[in-house]
């Protein structure tokens, strides 16, 4: 399998049996992270180095809490993004792995740059998202958040409506939901449609409500008017006219369908204010258990001998 | 090189029996089935093909400029293990080559330190960038034998067309990277599945065919001749066949990896694939093997652009696009295209010697006749052999088809009458 390997890279590679015994590992985890002591000694003399190109908060603060709770010795590298932008990752890379780094947490504007890093050194690397590509630690917190709320994936319908060629999680999401037994349907500006999204084994359609029709889980993605000087949208208005997820379009999903957003949210253009304030909508859910996943993930690199260096 | 020479024992396309070729002051001075050696030295190639030299119509050397990544001496020596008896050079050297004494730079120290021939483009536009038309005429005068903006293209159309009309005067071939850089800005390689699936922006096929109909419209009506490099999509081979039927002075070239190998060779992020234009689908690929067989395609390049391996081993968003491929391109050819059942060899020839020197009028090069340049090479069929990147001459020691089991080893390269490899 190929989840019992040195790094972790995306859900891509991994079969639905890997994907869902890292969820069953996440619930383990969750009851532990549930206990008066949260702390677990899994990581014990263990090094992680959190090496983030990109501003995050949600992402750093989980898998470096994670990585506490294990009792690992965690450093952040964030914040020196003046020598981050002068050394190349290769170097960089190569710098934390003679210090006797055991993980390396990467998180890089370029698709394939953990790949890139973990050919090159001993240390275990974990992709925390990597350009447009995959970002598979948020979407096995989405998975578990979807497993707990309905119980499992087959059968289930899921819309996944907004930006779907910027959106790395949406695409880990795909891999891993496609693989599980659930129906995908996406929907959102053509403009935003991943070229050839069709071949993911998922539904597509231009209007939102045929998406959400009769969906259990709604998933929606950060919308940026511009990226990289490309214009793909006129205006976040006009987004929001066709693709916001209102209480108008949630009545075409079922009744007890779920509203979930990766965060961070605007408020009132992906979804509506009314919606994100109603039970349906479950951003805080996925928060709680983006800790867990993470420490899923630790352990069984860590099982695996990863952080051996 | 006035010394007298012969080879024995060679087997001559259009020749049945097994022939000796007399060399003499550079040139072939008879073919005939015994010559006797009368003080001649005496190559026996023991019954194995001797053809015409190959001439690559598409080849960077990165002298002057980017000696660190291919210079002349190693660029030539690389062309020479690969059977290529004359190179032309792109102008996207550092100086560029927009004036004539850079053409003359490059002539003089080809002549010094090249064993094969080096036929340097002269650009279109000054510095190619594509704003004002270079000086052709005077690059025509110190010897260019084309006009290129390597792969850079003309955006404008306008400037285009002057330069296509200037051009006309001097009869030059006019040599067209095609690539609306507004739709390939941020690609690093073919839109699509692959490219989808890897997280990677892509490079529509559109970015190429705009700019080759566009051309085809301009040359329609400039009359010049005009030559697209590097065909790599359905429809630029269409467009071509199609401005073929109707009279438009047009020719146009692939490369060997445009006909075998696929955007999926880019899985793993593997730079070594990364060229420009992109590797494609199976469906180009195969309009591109219908393109050589059906004869719409004139030329196989090699398309050596060679990069550092400092400069490939980065990010694929990073990585400098290029490949290495003088040592390459003929046994893929071959064992693609005459293994394969597409064309003779004597096609493949015409494709990789005969046309380019009609095109870029190498007059005295191109065949095998009394009285042309002894530009020849042995090349032996049988074995499969393997490509190794690390023994390539040239200083780009990569290649995506490494490990792979080819036939057609070139053995011997004569240029002028002068064994050099």
């Amino acid at each position: 399998m190929s989840l019992y390997q040195k790094d972790f890279f995306g859900l891509r590679d991994l079969s639905a049996e890997d994907i869902r015994y890292l969820i069953s590992t996440a619930e383990t985890m969750k009851y532990i992270l549930s206990q008066k002591n949260k702390k677990s000694p899994h990581l014990q003399g263990k090094s992680v180095i959190i090496l983030f190109y990109e501003q995050s908060a949600r992402a750093k603060l989980s898998y470096e809490l994670a990585a506490q709770h294990m009792s690992a010795n965690v450093v952040d590298m964030t914040n020196c993004t003046h020598s981050l932008g002068e050394e190349s990752l290769r170097d960089m890379g190569q710098l934390i792995d003679q210090m006797g780094a055991d993980f390396i947490i990467l998180r890089h504007p370029m698709a394939g740059a953990a790949r890139y890093l973990a050919s090159r050194v001993g240390a275990s690397v974990i992709n925390a998202g990597d350009g447009y590509n995959e970002n598979p630690g948020q979407s096995l917190l989405d998975l578990l958040t979807i497993k707990e709320q309905k119980g499992g994936f087959e059968g289930l319908k899921i819309a996944i409506v907004g930006d779907l060629i910027h959106s790395r999680v949406s695409k880990s999401n795909i891999w891993a939901l496609t693989k599980l037994g659930a129906q995908v349907c996406v929907s959102g500006p053509t403009t935003l449609l991943l070229p050839d999204i069709e071949k993911f084994g998922v539904e597509v359609h231009y209007d939102a409500r045929e998406a959400v029709n009769n969906a259990d889980v709604i998933l929606t993605t950060r919308m940026r008017l511009e990226t990289q000087d490309e214009t793909y949208l006129p205006s976040l208005d006009e987004y929001k006219r066709f693709f916001r997820v209102d209480h108008t379009l949630l009545k075409y999903a079922k009744k007890d369908a779920i509203v979930m957003h990766p965060g961070p949210i605007q408020r009132g253009i992906e979804i509506s204010e009314g919606v994100i304030d109603s039970p349906q909508c479950i951003i805080n859910d996925q928060m709680a258990n983006s800790v867990a996943v993470r420490m899923a993930i630790f352990y069984i690199l860590s099982q695996m001998g990863g952080g051996m260096a | 090189m006035s010394g007298k020479t012969i080879l024995k024992n060679c087997t001559l396309l259009g020749f049945e029996n097994k022939m000796d070729i007399l060399i003499m002051g550079g040139l072939i001075e008879k073919i005939e089935q015994s010559i006797e050696p009368e003080g001649a030295k005496v190559l026996d190639v023991g019954g194995n093909f001797v053809l015409s030299g190959l001439i690559d119509m598409h080849c960077n050397i990165c002298e002057p400029g980017f000696e660190n990544i291919e210079n002349i001496e190693t660029v030539s020596k690389s062309a020479a293990r690969g059977g290529f008896t004359s190179i032309t050079c792109e102008p996207n050297t550092k100086p560029i080559v927009d004036n004539k004494t850079v053409v003359e730079y490059i002539i003089s120290k080809s002549k010094e330190q090249s064993s094969v021939n080096i036929y340097p483009y002269g650009s279109m536009s000054m510095g190619c960038e594509g704003k004002a038309i270079a000086e052709i005429g005077e690059m025509y005068e110190a010897g260019v034998v084309g006009i290129s903006d390597g792969d850079q293209s003309v955006n404008n159309a306008a400037l285009m067309r002057n330069v296509m009309r200037y051009t006309k005067m001097f009869d030059l071939p006019v040599i067209t990277h095609c690539e609306d850089s507004s739709l390939s800005q941020n690609g690093v390689m073919h839109e699509g599945y692959t490219a989808s699936c890897l997280g990677l922006r892509g490079i529509p096929r559109e970015a190429e065919e705009i700019h080759v109909g566009r051309n085809i419209l301009l040359a329609k009506n400039t009359g010049v001749r005009l030559h697209i490099a590097h065909v790599s999509t359905i429809g630029t081979v269409s467009m071509i066949r199609e401005a073929k039927r109707n009279g438009i002075p047009i020719t146009c070239e692939t490369c060997p990896h445009y006909f075998t190998l696929t955007e999926t060779a880019v899985e793993d992020y593997n730079t070594y694939a990364k060229v420009n234009p992109p590797l494609r689908t199976q469906d180009d690929v195969k309009a591109v093997l219908r393109g050589i067989a059906d004869g719409t395609i004139d030329v196989i390049a090699s398309g050596h652009s060679p990069a550092s391996q400092t400069e490939k081993q980065k990010e694929f968003d990073n990585a400098a696009y290029g490949i290495s491929a003088l040592e390459t391109a003929f046994s893929i050819s071959y064992t693609t295209l005459v293994e394969g059942g597409y064309i003779t060899l004597q096609r493949l020839l015409e494709l990789m010697s005969k046309n380019p020197a009609e095109i870029l009028k190498l007059t005295q090069k191109g065949e095998i006749a009394v009285g042309k340049d002894a530009d020849l090479i042995v090349v032996e069929t049988k074995e499969t052999y393997p490509i190794e990147p690390k023994l390539f001459a040239s200083k780009a020691k990569f290649s995506p088809f490494a490990g792979q089991e080819v036939k057609g080893r070139v053995r011997c390269t004569i240029v002028g009458g002068k064994i050099i490899s």
